[in-house]
């Protein structure tokens, strides 16, 4: 393995190698908050510090974890760190926890914290391996707070609750789309998303799994 | 990996030690943040007592919140069996939910009362009163019971007349959300301000009903639409309102304010 720069580790998950539009990891919460920028905001910042530290603990212990139970040690350390996230949410921005509910609960199961700890933390000294938790982060976090602007202005109108296009119903111009503020819009983006990135860095186009199949015969279907 | 690193002994003494550490941080971090937490309950708590009662603006600050509490609303402790306001407990500390757990201060309900399948009521409960000029205005009551999967505690408040509805609603619950989730919304909220909750004979008459409520009907002004997608939700709602407003409930309570002309 060729020892990978800081800087590398830093920025290349956020365009170049970016969790959730090149590995696909981390669709199911990028579904759920995003539908306005104050849940995705805090989310990004929760599931950063998380994976960073996480990656930063891990590597510090790497050489000591035995490993028939690696998995599980990582496992450990992960929701340790997500209680404590969640119980500052709780104390700090009580409503903010209110509405992400359950899924900062689920960071212990993202596939990025998991996959860095896994993937990186395992191999790589500590400092490395955190710069490596916080470039997965903002990869992650450019991912939502995109999707939080479009779900957001387009859906409601607004950014941050603040008005930005006056809506019909308040006497403005705007009829918002109300399918953007429903989970399954994220998905539809998520895909534009990865299709824009793909078109502009083409390296990142998969090669074909298979090819298909000539048709043999006009009554194949029959 | 070296060999030293993977004997029994070397597993067990590390993951005896990452979990110790781990608890440590866990436990601490709960210990230290809970005063923090409760009063972010509390507040939450007279945040939507407030806006259940009609006062205030939704976006008040936690301190306007706890001001504007303390300056229009009076809570007393009431005694469910006999109606009466008692001085025994202070209206700020008592925990009616600590209450209900403790022998002493509540009973279990016989199978055939829990209607709102909440198994154990506390022997008080907390009223919160809005007041005019000495009169009152409206009376927020506390309820709670159990809908799909799980508890929803809520607050239901009512006029001067002990029976017109001003607002109702939830402050928690773990319902399914977009179905069971939806007693949160502005929408089916809305449905409640006007409702009547007894009948002529000051039996609790409101009901949720499926379908569209027929404006038409006579008993319109008692019956709700229900939730589209969460009956069980909804049976939930329409059966705690039965119990805390039926004889287990505030029912003595209220026919003694209604006695004295409230």
């Amino acid at each position: 393995m060729s020892h990978p720069t800081m800087k590398e580790v830093l920025f290349n998950p956020v365009f170049a190698n970016n969790p959730i539009a090149l590995q696909i990891l981390g669709i199911c919460s990028a579904l759920a908050v995003t539908s306005n920028l104050n849940t995705a905001l805090v989310m990004s910042i929760a599931l950063t510090l998380v994976t960073a530290f996480s990656n930063l603990f891990i590597s510090m212990i790497r050489l000591h974890i035995p490993s028939s139970i690696r998995m599980i040690v990582q496992m450990v350390i992960i929701a340790s760190l997500v209680i404590l996230v969640d119980q500052v949410l709780r104390a700090y921005a009580f409503n903010i926890a209110k509405q992400l509910s359950v899924f900062v609960g689920l960071i212990i199961t993202n596939c990025i914290v998991m996959g860095r700890a896994e993937g990186f933390a395992m191999q790589n000294p500590p400092l490395l391996s955190f710069l490596d938790g916080i470039g997965n982060g903002l990869g992650y976090s450019a991912m939502l707070l995109l999707l939080g602007v479009i779900r957001e202005l387009f859906g409601a109108g607004k950014l941050f609750g603040i008005d930005i296009i006056p809506l019909v119903k308040d006497g403005g111009w705007y009829q918002p789309n109300g399918l953007l503020l429903l989970p399954p819009s994220a998905f539809f983006l998520i895909g534009l998303i990865i299709w824009a990135l793909r078109q502009w860095r083409r390296n990142q186009i998969e090669p074909a799994a298979f090819t298909l199949a000539h048709q043999v015969s006009d009554k194949e279907g029959i | 990996m070296s060999t030293k690193h993977e004997s029994t002994t070397r597993t067990l003494l590390v993951a005896l030690v990452v979990s110790l550490v781990s608890s440590v941080f866990v436990a601490g971090s709960a210990v230290v943040l809970k005063p923090i937490q409760l009063e972010n309950r509390l507040i939450d708590k007279q945040r939507n007592i407030l806006s259940i009662a009609g006062i205030g603006k939704p976006d008040l600050s936690s301190k306007e919140v706890k001001d504007l509490f303390a300056s229009s609303i009076k809570a007393r402790v009431v005694d469910l069996q006999t109606g009466e306001y008692t001085d025994a407990f202070d209206p700020l500390t008592f925990d009616p939910l600590k209450a209900s757990k403790d022998p002493k201060l509540s009973a279990a309900l016989p199978l055939a009362q829990d209607i709102a399948l909440i198994k154990r009521r506390e022997r008080y409960a907390t009223v919160y009163m809005v007041e005019h000029d000495g009169k009152l205005d409206s009376l927020v009551l506390p309820v709670r019971g159990y809908g799909l999967w799980s508890t929803l505690f809520g607050f239901m408040a009512v006029k001067s007349d002990l029976k017109t509805v001003i607002g109702f609603g939830f402050y928690q619950h773990a319902e399914t959300p977009g179905l069971g989730g939806e007693v949160d919304n502005p929408k089916w909220k809305a449905l409640w301000p006007g409702k009547v909750l007894f009948d002529a004979s000051g039996k609790p008459a409101i009901r949720i009903v499926k379908g569209n409520v027929d404006p038409s009907n006579p008993n319109a002004a008692y019956q709700v639409d229900a939730l589209a997608g969460a009956t069980l939700t909804s049976n939930g709602v329409d059966r705690l309102l039965q119990f805390w407003l039926g004889e287990q409930g505030f029912g003595p309570y209220l026919a003694k304010l209604r006695a004295q002309g409230a």
